[in-house]
């Protein structure tokens, strides 16, 4: 651990959107009054009690939360030991966490009298949320997908379009996650007067990893109270899966001045961690990239590497900057997890629950696998259950043919 | 400190007339053909030299600077060949500005303090980093300013008169206004807003200020030099590099000639133009 603890991990970020050394505002000139905008107005919403009614209002009604804290009895006689437990976020309207953070950026841009709507997506579970959120309040929707990814989501691509949204495949780069960012970028930088760009994960310039991660908190504050309610105490480990962190940031939030709960990222390290991957922490370093700095895929020369993981949404070559800060400070512990170790989760999730995981959540399944059995029997660890899988099933039913030949 | 980016604005104020600035890829379509491009700008008629530094993720760039990168990266280009294309130049023209632009992260893993101690011994005149607003300052622009190198910060119509004094705070060589809210690429800018823009900006700094996105022709690069003290030139004179490779993307005998071709066809619309009164 680091030897310089803050006093509190909660407290960040700075007024600069600094966690440590990480995050930061790095953006074309064009954006920047419209983030310093951005800025204020959420303070203000933050600040306003009648926001947070309205919000918590659609959260309890259209969304559907509480969302429950599932004890997952099966699994925890399967592995043997700790006592496991599934914040159940695939509950959720739309299939995933995603809604928690698009409905907070929807309320936002409706403040600031925002029209026209703008996303990235990479398995598609963000841009869902952002189509389904504009229906809702009749704003006009363009999320951009790369063309891989629009080619291995398929359901949800048609699912955004009968929602009304526009889907744009890019086809630049890899034509996965971070080249939809770009895209988006692109785009908010061309319609900088009219759009709402709504980021989906704990990324970006600040003030979004913040925002986002705020949005995403009440994940955590539920199961604090989920959890007082059913064992009269705290968890004692939290796990959950990362692509650019949001629903891990979410869960991990509340809890990060409780030293008594060990906190565990995991993100995808597809191929292995000598091949191709996703795993910004494990295999990457500090660098600049949309609109932070972060841990990152780059090669000596600081040219961004390729991500790969079999889920798309873990798709991404970097991290949200305050998992890089927790991660330098020891306060959470990194692990990866890769494709076939998933896809095992994704399996065994489904047989022993009835509860088919999305495979990004599959991935943090995956680690309760081998962290459950080395804990007792009294110990409580929560996995987030980040989204449902039926998106992924065409993808598995591909794979599984596959393998049977 | 006068640097050749201040003593080429003297000139061309005693010439009474506005610059032309040209954006080229550091190592497109490869370093050697680059480096030849490269040297062929100032008799074609190019003021002032802009060099692009590839990244893979150019967030604010249009198709065809962003193709341009990655052929250059395809070709093996990384910074320190970019740096050392900058030192081929100034073997034979020790007058003519060079400016690097692009992206912040390549730079931030050279490290900060050694790229501009090699910028600067390359020949390197000044920086213009488009992801690095002035609430980054600290990153990149001091230190530059410190090793003697100018940073060129980009205007754009989103920079109200309220943010004006930020943006141009340490800002040297000159100010590049950006015409449009938009990507390098996308349509042109009517000159009669930029006069006004460029009006604007003149009320809060006595820099020169150049013009650059989407200017394609001659006509409208006189247009925009008749405004302001420069016209800058990039996804033109990189579509015309384009168009002269062939089917694999290579060089021909005619890739050196069709950039410098058009520069010397967008300097004489520039040199017909009247410099814009101060
Ligand atoms: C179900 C699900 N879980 C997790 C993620 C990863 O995103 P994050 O790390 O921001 O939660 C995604 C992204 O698309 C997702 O759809």
């Amino acid at each position: 651990m680091n030897p310089n603890l803050p006093n509190s991990f909660r407290t960040g970020p700075d007024e600069r959107g600094h966690f440590g050394n990480f995050g930061g505002r790095f953006v074309a000139e064009t954006l920047m009054p419209l983030i310093l905008d951005l800025e204020k107005a959420y303070a203000a919403a933050k600040a306003d009690p009648s926001f947070q009614a309205e919000m918590n209002g659609y959260l309890k009604d259209y969304v559907g939360r509480p969302s429950p804290l599932y004890f997952a009895e099966r699994l925890t006689e399967h592995l043997g030991g700790a006592k496991i437990y599934l914040k159940r976020e695939e509950l959720n309207h739309t299939g995933s966490h995603k809604v928690n953070n698009v409905l907070g950026q929807i309320m936002v841009a409706r403040r600031m009298g925002k029209k026209r709507i703008i996303a990235e997506t990479g398995a598609g579970q963000h841009g869902v949320a952002t189509a389904t959120l504009c229906a809702r309040f009749g704003l006009e929707c363009v999320v951009y997908m790369g063309a891989v990814d629009v080619a291995r989501q398929a359901p949800n691509v048609f699912r955004m379009e009968m929602l009304g949204a526009k889907v744009v495949p890019v086809q630049s780069g890899t034509r996965t996650l971070k080249d939809a960012m770009n895209e988006a970028l692109r785009d908010w930088v061309t319609n900088v007067h009219n759009t709402f760009y709504c980021i989906g994960t704990v990324a970006g310039p600040h003030p979004y990893p913040m925002m986002v991660r705020d949005f995403q908190s009440v994940i955590g504050d539920e199961t604090r109270k989920q959890m007082m309610e059913a064992e009269g105490r705290l968890p004692d480990s939290l796990i959950a899966c990362i692509g650019g962190g949001s629903n891990a940031m979410g869960l991990f939030h509340p809890f990060l001045d409780d030293p008594s709960v060990e906190i565990f990222g995991v993100e995808a390290a597809g191929h292995g961690l000598t091949q191709l991957h996703a795993a910004s922490i494990a295999g990457g370093r500090p660098g600049v990239l949309h609109g932070n700095r972060t841990y990152l895929l780059m090669d000596a020369d600081g040219q961004i590497q390729d991500a790969h993981s079999i889920s798309a949404g873990l798709d991404y070559p970097g991290i949200g900057p305050e998992h890089s800060w927790l991660h330098e400070t020891g306060r959470v512990t990194y692990l990866s997890a890769t494709d076939d170790e998933a896809l095992a989760a994704f399996m065994l999730l489904s047989r022993l629950e009835g509860i088919p995981p999305a495979l990004e959540s599959a991935h943090a399944i995956a680690k309760v696998t081998e962290l459950a059995p080395k804990r007792p029997k009294d110990h409580l660890m929560v996995v987030n259950l980040s989204g449902r899988g039926d998106k992924d099933i065409p993808q598995i039913t591909e794979i599984l043919k596959g393998k049977k030949q | 400190m006068t640097t050749r980016i201040d003593a080429r604005f003297a000139e061309l104020k005693k010439e009474g007339r506005s610059a032309f600035v040209t954006f080229l890829m550091a190592g497109d379509p490869d370093p050697a053909t680059s480096l030849d491009i490269i040297k062929a700008l100032p008799k074609a008629g190019a003021d002032i030299i802009e060099i692009g530094m590839p990244f893979t993720d150019p967030m604010a760039d249009g198709p065809s600077i962003q193709a341009a990168g990655l052929r250059a990266l395809k070709a093996g280009m990384t910074l320190k060949k970019t740096l050392e294309m900058v030192r081929g130049f100034r073997k034979d023209d020790n007058t003519t500005p060079l400016v690097l632009m692009g992206y912040y992260n390549p730079i931030y893993i050279y490290g900060v303090d050694k790229f501009l101690a090699d910028a600067k011994t390359a020949g390197v005149d000044g920086l213009i980093l488009v992801d690095l607003p002035p609430e980054e300052d600290d990153e990149l622009c001091i230190p530059a300013l410190k090793a003697g190198l100018n940073f060129i910060r980009l205007a754009t119509p989103t920079t109200d008169d309220k943010r004006l004094p930020a943006v141009l705070a340490n800002t040297s060589g000159f100010v590049y206004y950006v015409s449009i809210t938009g990507i390098t690429g996308a349509a042109a800018a009517d000159s009669t807003v930029v006069g006004d823009a460029v009006a604007r900006i003149k009320r809060h700094t006595k820099l020169p200020v150049c013009v650059g996105f989407g200017i394609r022709t001659p006509q409208a690069a006189r247009a925009i030099a008749e405004k302001a003290n420069g016209a800058v030139v990039g996804t033109a004179l990189v579509d015309a590099l384009r168009d002269s490779l062939d089917t694999k993307g290579q060089a021909t005998t005619k890739t050196v000639a069709a950039v410098a071709d058009l520069v010397a066809s967008l300097a004489q619309g520039v040199r017909g133009a009247k410099q814009a009164a101060e």
